[in-house]
C-alpha cells in the first residue's frame, strides 16, 4: 500500500540545511496497521506530508497504491483520507457542512455524500450534534469528526497523525475506541504516528523514528524480544553512587540507565554471561528500598534505540504549537 | 472464513461513490470553497454591521463637514451641478468594497492558521480552483457590503435610472474581483495575518487614495497624476462614479481594459505563486 525508497526532504534555508527526513525505506502491507514512534521532530509529520504531496521529496521516492505520489498527486489523495495533527476543521460550519464540503471537494455524489455521512456520524457518536457549529464541539468530538470526514472518501488508506495530542485521557480513550472499530470492521490500511507508546503498542508493525532516521523496525513483540533481557527498577536513597557503579562494572549499560523522580532507576539486565536479575541486585554496593523486574515494553525499546526517553513528548508538543 | 459483520458494508461496501471528472471536480471545488464564504458571510452579519460604520462616517462628517467649502464637482447627467456629497458617495461605495475585497487574503491566511487550509490542500484539487474559489467568495462578500453602502443613494440627492444602477452594481463586482485578487495575491503566502495586516496598510490606503475617490483626477500634479493611473481602483471609482452620476475623467474604454487587464494579472499571479507555495 505504501512503497517509501531512501525518501528525503532537506529543508533549505539562509542559516543552513535541516534534514528533516534522512533516507527511509519502508513499505506497509495492505490492511496492515502501520506506527511511526517518535518524538516532536523525528521527521513523522514531514514523511506524511510527502505521502500525501504537500512536500515533494528532495530525494527518493514514495508511492501509495502503486502510484507515484510526484506524479500522480490528485489520484494518490483520492486514495488516502488523512487526519492531521492540528485541527483542521472550519468551526464556523456545522458538522454536516464539514463533511459535506469534504464530499464535494473529493467529487463524491451527493447521494453517496448523503448516506456515508449520515452513517458516518452515527458511528462516531455525532449524529445528535450534526447541526451545530463545531466550535460548540469539545476536543474529543472534533477529532471524532475529522475521522468522519477522513473516512467519507472510503479512502484506501487512513492516516493519522498524532491523533490524540492535545486530547485529555478520557477524549483520547474514546478516540481510539472509535479508531480500533473502524479498523476492526473495516480493515483499512492505516498509518499512524504518536510519541505515545501505548498507542503504537496496539499495531502491526512500528518503526520507530530519530533525528529524521528509521532506527529499528518490526512487530512491537518482535522489538522487545530483540532488546533479550529483563528490565529491572531499583528505587534507592543514593542513585547517583548506584548509577556510577552500574556503568563502571557494566559499560554496555551506558545511556540506558533511566532515572525517574528522585529515587527510581530502571536499566536492562546488562546483556552477555548468565546474570540473574537476582545476582545483580545482590552485589549492589548501595542499600536499595525496592526493586522489580519486569519485560521490556516499547519505551524501552526506544532509549536502547536512540538513547532518550520518550516521556515529555506530550508538553514539548505543547510548546512546539 | 467468517462473515464480515454488517457495518463493514455500510463503511467501505454498498454502491462505490460515484467519482466527478477533475474538471467537474475542480468546478465543484470552486462553487463549494465559494459558498464556505457566503455562509460564513450570513453566519457574520454582525460583521457586515460593523463595516458599516466607516463608510458612513466618511459620507457624513468628511463630506457633510467639506461640502460647503467645495464648489461644484462637476455637471451631473442630470444637468444639475454636484455637491461634494453626491461626488464623493460612489468613492465611498468603491472604498467599502475594496476594504472587504482585501479581506479576502486575510482570510486565506486565517484558513492557514486555523488549519483549514490544509484540508483544502490534500484534497484532489487543482490550486487554480482553490484561488478561483476564493477570488469569488471574497468578491461576493464585497459586493454585498458595496451593495448596502450603494443603496443610500437616494440620501445624497442622486436619481440614477434603474439601468445605471445595475450598471454600478456590475462595476462593483468588477472591483470586488480585481481586488480580491489583489488581495489574494499578497495572502497566498503569509502565515502570520498580523504580518497581512500590516502589509494591507502599505496597500490598501494608498490605493485608496490614490484612487480619487475623495477629489478629482483631472488637476493633479504630474507625480501623483502617475501614481493614480498605476492604481486599479481609480478605473473602478471612474466608472462607478460615471454611472452613478455621470461624471468621469477617463474613456469608458481605458476603465474597462485596465481593469480587466489588473484583474487578470494578479489573478494569473495569486495562481502561479499559489501553486509555488508548498
Amino acid at each position: 500500500m505504501i512503497e517509501a525508497k531512501d525518501l528525503t526532504k532537506i529543508y533549505k534555508s539562509r542559516r543552513g540545511n535541516r534534514i528533516a527526513v534522512d533516507g527511509i525505506s519502508f513499505s506497509v502491507g495492505e490492511g496492515e496497521f502501520f506506527s511511526f514512534l517518535g518524538p516532536n521532530g523525528a521527521g513523522k509529520t514531514t514523511t506524511i506530508q510527502m505521502m500525501v504531496a504537500l512536500l515533494t521529496p528532495t530525494r527518493g521516492t514514495i508511492a501509495i497504491d502503486g502510484l507515484d505520489v510526484v506524479s500522480y498527486p490528485h489520484q494518490v489523495r483520492q486514495k488516502i483520507g488523512i487526519i492531521f495533527q492540528d485541527p483542521s476543521l472550519d468551526d464556523r460550519l456545522t458538522a454536516w457542512e464539514n463533511l459535506e464540503f469534504h464530499g464535494r471537494l473529493y467529487g463524491i455524489d451527493s447521494k453517496t455524500r448523503e448516506r456515508r455521512g449520515d452513517f458516518l456520524l452515527g458511528v462516531m457518536g455525532l449524529g445528535e450534534r450534526r447541526h451545530d457549529l463545531v466550535r460548540t464541539y469539545s476536543g474529543g468530538m472534533k477529532r471524532r469528526l475529522e475521522i468522519a470526514r477522513g473516512l467519507l472518501h472510503s479512502p484506501r488508506l487512513l492516516i493519522l497523525d498524532e491523533p490524540t495530542l492535545g486530547l485529555d485521557p478520557h477524549s483520547r480513550r474514546s478516540v481510539w475506541e472509535y479508531i480500533h472499530r473502524v479498523r476492526k470492521e473495516v480493515g483499512m490500511t492505516v498509518f499512524l504516528t504518536t510519541h505515545y507508546l501505548e498507542e503504537a503498542d496496539t499495531s502491526d508493525r512500528v518503526a520507530i523514528m530519530s533525528a529524521g532516521k528509521i532506527v529499528a523496525m518490526g512487530t512491537p513483540d518482535r522489538l522487545k524480544k530483540d532488546l533479550s533481557s529483563e528490565m529491572l527498577s531499583v528505587e534507592t536513597e543514593n542513585p547517583e553512587a548506584l548509577t556510577s557503579y552500574l556503568l563502571k562494572t557494566y559499560p554496555a549499560l551506558d545511556s540506558q540507565i533511566r532515572r525517574e523522580g528522585e529515587n527510581l532507576l530502571y536499566f536492562p539486565l546488562p546483556p552477555g554471561g548468565d546474570l540473574s536479575p537476582w545476582d545483580l541486585l545482590r552485589t549492589l554496593p548501595v542499600p536499595i528500598r525496592e526493586a522489580s523486574v519486569r519485560r521490556p515494553n516499547l519505551d524501552d525499546v526506544f532509549i536502547h534505540h536512540t538513547g532518550s526517553a520518550l516521556k515529555g513528548g506530550d508538553t514539548e508538543g505543547e510548546k512546539h504549537k | 472464513m467468517t462473515e464480515k459483520p454488517k457495518m463493514a458494508m455500510s463503511l467501505l461496501g454498498g454502491p462505490p461513490p460515484v467519482l466527478a471528472s477533475p474538471f467537474r471536480r475542480d468546478m465543484m471545488g470552486i462553487y463549494t470553497l465559494w459558498q464556505r464564504d457566503v455562509i460564513r458571510l450570513w453566519r457574520d452579519r454582525i460583521r457586515l454591521v460593523g463595516s458599516f460604520i466607516q463608510p458612513l462616517l466618511f459620507l457624513f462628517i468628511l463630506g457633510g463637514g467639506l461640502s460647503p467649502r467645495m464648489g461644484s464637482m462637476g455637471v451631473m447627467r442630470s444637468g444639475g451641478s454636484l455637491g461634494y456629497q453626491g461626488f464623493l458617495f460612489p468613492g465611498v461605495v468603491a472604498m467599502s468594497v475594496l476594504f472587504t475585497a482585501s479581506f479576502a487574503g486575510v482570510a486565506i491566511v486565517w484558513d492557514r492558521e486555523v488549519g483549514f487550509l490544509k484540508e483544502v490542500l490534500v484534497a484532489p484539487l487543482s490550486r487554480t480552483a482553490v484561488v478561483l474559489g476564493k477570488i469569488l467568495g471574497g468578491a461576493t462578500n464585497s459586493v454585498v457590503q458595496g451593495s448596502l453602502i450603494l443603496l443610500l443613494f437616494p440620501l445624497f440627492h442622486l436619481h440614477p435610472s434603474p439601468e445605471r444602477l445595475i450598471l454600478a452594481f456590475l462595476v462593483m463586482i468588477l472591483i470586488g474581483l480585481t481586488q480580491t485578487s489583489v488581495g489574494v495575491l499578497l495572502g497566498v503566502r503569509m502565515t502570520s495575518s498580523q504580518g497581512f495586516m500590516v502589509l494591507m496598510n502599505f496597500v490598501i490606503l494608498p490605493l485608496f487614495f490614490l484612487s480619487g475617490a475623495l477629489y478629482p483626477l483631472d488637476r493633479l500634479p504630474g507625480w501623483l497624476s502617475v501614481a493614480s493611473r498605476l492604481d486599479p481602483l481609480s478605473y473602478g471609482v471612474d466608472l462607478l462614479r460615471w454611472a452613478l452620476v455621470g461624471v468621469h475623467y477617463h474613456s469608458m474604454v481605458t476603465d474597462l481594459a485596465s481593469l480587466c487587464l489588473f484583474m487578470g494579472t494578479m489573478g494569473v499571479l495569486s495562481v502561479i505563486l499559489f501553486n509555488k507555495t508548498d
